[in-house]
């Protein structure tokens, strides 16, 4: 294989690995750009979405699309809970308290997900098929296929909700300004809710199309990690920015392991996007799509 | 004489309230004020008077800085409001111009104006006010696509009250629109609002530190200090008060009086000469 098939190769599978980071990236910007909230328990909220689907589909023997309807609709549930009982109570605190308090729920589920639904490792079969398409020099698994077709159309969803529709401009001013956004009547708690729902949601897909990538179990949660860097680098409150940090972060990740680990005999793919996260928290904290804080002098 | 009464039936009326932050700390004692349908009342005060208070008693944004009304009554055409919320009186037909020209930053100009137009169902109506924003602002036109933190002071102020139209309020309660503006501005500010008031109907109560200005487009006026009204009358008839003159329009007619004795105690207590 020649070096240049070598390095499309890469890139190819950078590239849909990428989009599937943005998928989850996603969930957190929604949660950010509409309530300032920081969510470290992105990663746990997948996992949990993934044991829930599992479940159904290898414990409870539900059909797969019942199983990722419950995915989905506890998911959605969840988040309106959480807002309602957790997080309403935080806003106007500081915002550590939102960190700590999404730190905690993480270990929470991270514990209550095996603790009440299974444990061990479960797969998570979809009925698409394993071997992967050879078009070329390119390899790609059909499951990363249809992650990236995922990812691509909710972002483009989502894009078109906050950009294009009353309530998502609705939702931006409540992001932008909660005060003036009661002033103009507007239900500031009610999209509270309704972001954490929307999280749930993509993390819900998620959890489906990494669960079955990496199997089921505790561990799912640590794709999460990879939300920092995707978020840092897009900017935390961009959903094209979800897409960019997260093309980045995706190649990245294959380039490194290409061409570095070879010479150091491995794992500088888990954290090649950390090197990037810091060095693009020195250059540009918002992020390359973020919202800059608007001065006036 | 009995506030704003005379001209037509009062759109609100705000009956002797008192209003305590955090449970403990007391803001407003005794507020009345009315404003008549159609009318333009003004309600002028010092920094830290407790007009911002008393618009938000009304709006009832004063909950979310956990404030609260704990005694009196805000009426909306004889119906109580001051246990509603926000969102409530919106629908109801009053909004707030909040203090300090509050645009959302990030959002564009014509997107702020579509978050007025939130407590109204029809779509096609709100796109179709959109125009009518325009035709009062068309400074805004211009800038419909630009994000509205890089707008000028003066163009804010413009969207936030064009936002507050979008509402099709009944009543606007506007809170310090002169604030760091230039005098030129200002004027033009005053008479776009003034135009509203004519020939959209909409009733205003503007709380102003400016009160050359506010009492030359209002018809009656109302002062605080320390949370109290402390003089209401006609906007001639205050605007010729010798207090106010001298206060607040800085005409001085001062060297006529050497002794503080027979000055009022509102009078006595000013820090707002400065």
């Amino acid at each position: 294989m020649g070096d240049w098939q070598f390095t499309v190769l890469l890139l190819s599978n950078g590239v849909l690995i990428g989009l599937m980071y943005s998928l989850i990236a996603l969930g957190f910007v929604l949660v950010y750009k509409a309530t300032d909230a920081i969510n470290f328990a992105q990663g746990e909220f997948v996992m949990i979405s993934g044991f829930v689907a599992a479940a159904g589909l290898m414990v409870w023997g539900t059909p797969l699309w019942l199983a990722v309807a419950l995915a989905l609709g506890g998911m959605i549930v969840l988040g309106f809970a959480l807002e309602r009982v957790m997080l309403r109570r935080l806003i106007g605190r500081p915002v550590i308290a939102v960190v700590m308090a999404t730190i905690g729920l993480a270990s929470i589920l991270r514990g209550v997900g095996p603790f009440t639904i299974f444990s061990g490792t479960k797969p998570l079969p979809l009925p698409i098929r394993e071997e992967p398409f050879l078009v070329g020099p390119l390899f790609i698994p059909p499951i990363q296929l249809l992650g990236a077709g995922v990812s691509i159309g909710f972002l483009a969803a989502f894009g078109w909700f906050f950009l294009k529709s009353r309530k998502g401009i609705a939702m931006r001013a409540v992001a932008d300004n909660q005060q003036v956004a009661l002033a103009m009547g507007i239900n500031v708690e009610r999209y509270f809710g309704v972001a954490w729902a929307m999280t749930g949601i993509v993390s819900a897909l998620g959890g489906v199309l990494w669960g079955n990538l990496l199997g089921v179990d505790v561990n799912l949660a640590l794709v999460g990690f990879k939300v920092f860097p995707v978020v840092i680098l897009g900017g935390l409150d961009s959903i094209p920015g979800a897409i960019v940090g997260g093309l980045i972060v995706g190649i990245v990740e294959n380039m490194a392991a290409g061409y570095i680990d070879p010479y150091v005999g491995g794992g500088t793919k888990d954290f090649a996007p950390y090197v990037l996260m810091i060095a693009a928290l020195m250059v540009r904290p918002y992020g390359i799509f973020g919202k800059k804080i608007i001065e006036r002098i | 004489m009995s506030a704003g009464n005379g001209m037509s039936r009062p759109i609100l009326s705000v009956n002797n309230i008192e209003v305590i932050y955090d449970h403990v700390i007391l803001v407003l004692r005794g507020v009345s004020l009315r404003v008549p349908e159609g009318g333009i009342v003004a309600l002028l005060g010092a920094n830290g008077a407790g007009k911002s208070t008393t618009l938000k008693a009304i709006s009832g944004l004063l909950r979310t800085e956990r404030g609260d009304v704990t005694k009196g009554s805000v009426e909306l055409l004889g119906e109580p409001i001051h246990r509603k919320d926000p969102g409530e009186v919106v629908r109801r037909g009053i909004v707030q111009v909040m203090e300090g020209r509050h645009v959302f930053e990030h959002l564009t100009v014509e997107e702020n104006l579509l978050t007025g137009a939130y407590t109204r169902c029809e779509n096609a109506a709100a796109r179709k006010d959109l125009d009518l924003v325009y035709t009062y602002f068309p400074r805004l036109v211009e800038r419909r696509g630009f994000k509205a933190g890089y707008i000028s002071g003066g163009e804010q102020q413009m969207l936030a009250i064009g936002r507050a139209l979008m509402a099709r309020p009944k009543l606007m309660l506007l809170d310090e629109p002169s604030m760091g503006l230039a005098p030129m501005l200002v004027q033009e500010i005053f008479e776009i609002v003034s135009r509203l008031n004519r020939e959209e109907g909409v009733s205003l109560l503007l709380a102003e530190q400016n009160a050359t200005i506010a009492l030359r487009f209002a018809q009656y006026g109302y002062v605080m200090e320390s949370g109290r009204i402390v003089l209401d009358g006609d906007a001639k008839t205050i605007s010729e008060n010798e207090d106010i003159k001298e206060f607040y329009l800085g005409l001085t007619g001062v060297g006529q009086r050497k002794s503080y004795r027979d000055v009022k105690h509102y009078r006595r207590r000013k820090r707002w000469l400065s």
